[in-house]
């Protein structure tokens, strides 16, 4: 007798119902909610009003620039880090670099936060070594808990992030393909000029907008380190989830969420339109 | 002025210039670990000539190829071309052009951008740069198709314009390394046409590296098969066919049958014929005697100590594979079963033997044997 088949799209059941419930409905949640007054249940735009401007829009702002930074930076410093490794004939540093960026991105929070204090904190322990040689960072103006210094500790776990995701990118990369411009009489930064850098611009793009995701959305380890000191979008709508907001002020929370919605879709729009136009070659 | 026709087909188009040079490795030895893919290894080429080595897989012709071009360092011996020796000279400045195995265009320029890459490297304006393409991309029949990307072209196609970019700068030296092997069989024997008519039209002093026998036979002036790092013989194609020097080129160029023999005061015998050929071994020592297919007769005989297992039509050449009888210590390799001896006869003479029919096979008079 012959079965009957299950049909492919039954697979995808599990994944879709909970991107639904955990995803869709918040998101619809939010964004009605963005748009209603709590004290009348009316509709209203005072909610968006009141999101893009004064300390919210400044928060939106920190949040941009230090995502911004801390994709680009990062960014940068992981791809050279992972060309690095993988121009190394060494298979023992590839994988130990491989584990401990798998470790490291995943390393974030109230630990990092105190790792960061333990060490860069105003009574930390390299700023206290670095005193003891005449040099102190807190007297030259740098804090841990301003904005560059949490641009600093997003960096403990975006570098290896970009290594993480820029590395299969990387094996894309033929040896050939040196070996031809070498043999052509190319010099290294002419190889990377016109062949190594545009064949993987589409992937570190790509890589550098899930940089940009993660240090946008990015809350517990900021909240851990500045305590709200610091105005990032996150932290902000982290206020209006603790109830520490002002009366009659609920769905502004929701405009915020609303907000970095916004900003990601306005994100992934450049990309998009940057990707096709540094992937001709691929379409 | 009046030229040569030789000397005009020597001379680049583009250029005007004469193209070849003289190319010496000496002496290379390379190991890796305990593998000697090189060792002591010697090759002289002639200014324009289209010399191929050829070898089984490891026996370091892709490393000689590689160390001419200064992608493979050496641990001894010298590289000299057109006169310069190029030890501690960087790959860039060889003034090489290579068309690797695999599909190397940058995938992210098009065809014609492919082909001005050297030139774009060495700072040639663009509009020099793209007339020096769009003539090579003519010269490899892809005159149109410069816009294309590299995904946009068949295997083929793209093998073309990886030859037309590494003749683009005017090399002095064209290294093919087993450029052919990753297409199929029918665009496989045009484009080694292609290449060997571009080589010769521009006279360029040319090294390819195959393990395809056919391949190296039809297109090089010279063939040198290589084993265990060394070269074994270098010869014209049909002398490397008709006089082999040892048995390993025997057997790996062309089809080659094993039969047992004796020596004789002047020469071995086969078959049950005497042919004449230097042994270096006494009257009486029992040898393998090795014999090309076309060197056999057979001829219908229902007495015959041979049956006919099989024949194979091969065009104007018919392989007739005879069993000969128990008694006889014979075969051929490879992938025979040691009973087995290849004959090839035109077809019309052998049209009425089919399996199962009683022959006798013996040595041509002209047979010219050689004894391993």
């Amino acid at each position: 007798m012959k079965q009957r088949e299950v049909p492919a799209w039954v697979g995808v059941v599990p994944f879709a119902a909970y991107t639904v419930v955990f995803l869709g409905v918040p998101v619809v949640a939010v964004v009605l909610g963005s748009f209603v007054d709590p004290a009348t249940g009316a509709f209203t735009l005072d909610n968006f009003g009141i999101a893009t401007s004064g300390v919210y829009l400044r928060g939106f702002g920190s949040s941009i620039g230090l995502s911004l930074v801390t994709a680009l930076v990062p960014g940068v410093l992981g791809l050279v880090l992972a060309l690095a490794v993988r121009a190394s004939p060494s298979l023992r540093l590839k994988r130990a670099v491989a584990t401990a960026s798998g470790v490291f991105a995943n390393f974030g929070g109230v630990p990092l936060a105190f790792l960061f204090v333990a060490t860069l904190g105003s009574t930390g322990l390299v700023v206290e070594l670095v005193k003891a040689v005449g040099v102190d960072l807190y007297g030259a103006g740098f804090s841990l808990y301003s904005f560059w210094g949490v641009a600093i500790v997003y960096g403990y776990f975006q570098i290896p992030l970009m290594v993480l995701v820029i590395t299969p990118a990387l094996e894309g990369l033929r040896p050939n393909w040196r070996e031809a411009a070498d043999n052509l009489g190319a010099t290294p930064v002419q190889y990377w000029r016109h062949v190594g850098l545009p064949v993987l611009a589409p992937a570190v793009l790509g890589c550098m907008l899930l940089l940009f995701g993660s240090a946008f959305s990015a809350y517990a380890t900021t909240s851990a380190l500045t305590s709200g000191s610091l105005a990032l979008t996150p932290i902000q709508i982290g206020s209006f989830l603790n109830g520490n907001v002002l009366s009659g002020q609920e769905n502004v929370g929701r405009a915020l969420g609303v907000g970095m919605i916004v900003v990601v879709g306005v994100l992934m729009a450049l990309y998009a339109l940057l990707q096709r136009r540094v992937s001709r070659w691929l379409q | 002025m009046t030229t040569t026709d030789a000397a005009e087909t020597r001379t680049d188009p583009a250029s005007g210039r004469r193209a070849g040079v003289a190319v010496e490795l000496r002496d290379l030895n390379r190991r890796f670990g305990e593998v000697r893919a090189l060792d002591g290894f010697s090759l002289d080429l002639a200014p324009g000539e289209l010399v191929t080595l050829l070898g089984p897989s490891g026996c370091g012709k892709t490393t000689a190829l590689r160390a001419l071009a200064g992608l493979e360092a050496v641990d001894s011996g010298t590289v000299v071309v057109g006169g310069r020796d190029l030890r501690g000279v960087p790959v860039r400045q060889r003034d090489m052009g290579m068309v690797f195995q695999s599909y190397s265009l940058f995938p992210n320029l098009t065809a014609r951008d492919n082909v001005a890459f050297g030139l774009r490297v060495r700072g040639q304006d663009k509009a020099a740069r793209r007339r020096r393409a769009d003539e090579l991309l003519e010269l490899v029949e892809l005159g149109g198709r410069g816009d294309r990307y590299p995904h946009q072209l068949s295997g083929g196609q793209q093998q073309r314009v990886a030859l037309a970019r590494a003749l683009a700068p005017e090399p002095q030296v064209l290294l093919l390394d087993e450029p052919l092997s990753a297409l199929d069989a029918k665009v496989r024997v045009a484009l080694r046409e292609q290449i060997r008519a571009v080589q010769t039209r521009l006279g360029t002093t040319t090294l390819f590296v195959t393990h395809d026998q056919e391949e190296a036979l039809s297109i090089s002036d010279r063939v040198g098969v290589m084993r265990d790092g060394r070269l074994e013989q270098i010869a014209s194609p049909a002398e490397l066919y008709a006089r082999p020097a040892t048995p390993f080129v025997a057997e790996f160029v062309g089809t080659m049958n094993h039969l047992p023999g004796t020596t004789t005061a002047d020469g071995v015998e086969v078959l049950g014929r005497r042919l004449p050929v230097t042994t270096g071994r006494p009257a009486g020592a029992e040898v393998d005697v090795l014999l090309r297919p076309e060197a056999l007769l057979v001829t219908p005989d229902p007495h015959g100590t041979g049956v006919v297992v099989a024949t194979t039509f091969l065009g104007a050449v018919t392989r007739v594979h005879v069993r000969v009888g128990d008694t006889q210590r014979s075969g051929a390799r490879p992938g025979g079963d040691g009973t087995t001896v290849l004959v090839d006869r035109p077809s019309a003479a052998v049209a009425g033997l089919g399996p199962g029919a009683g022959v006798t096979v013996e040595p041509a008079p002209d047979a010219q044997p050689l004894v391993a």
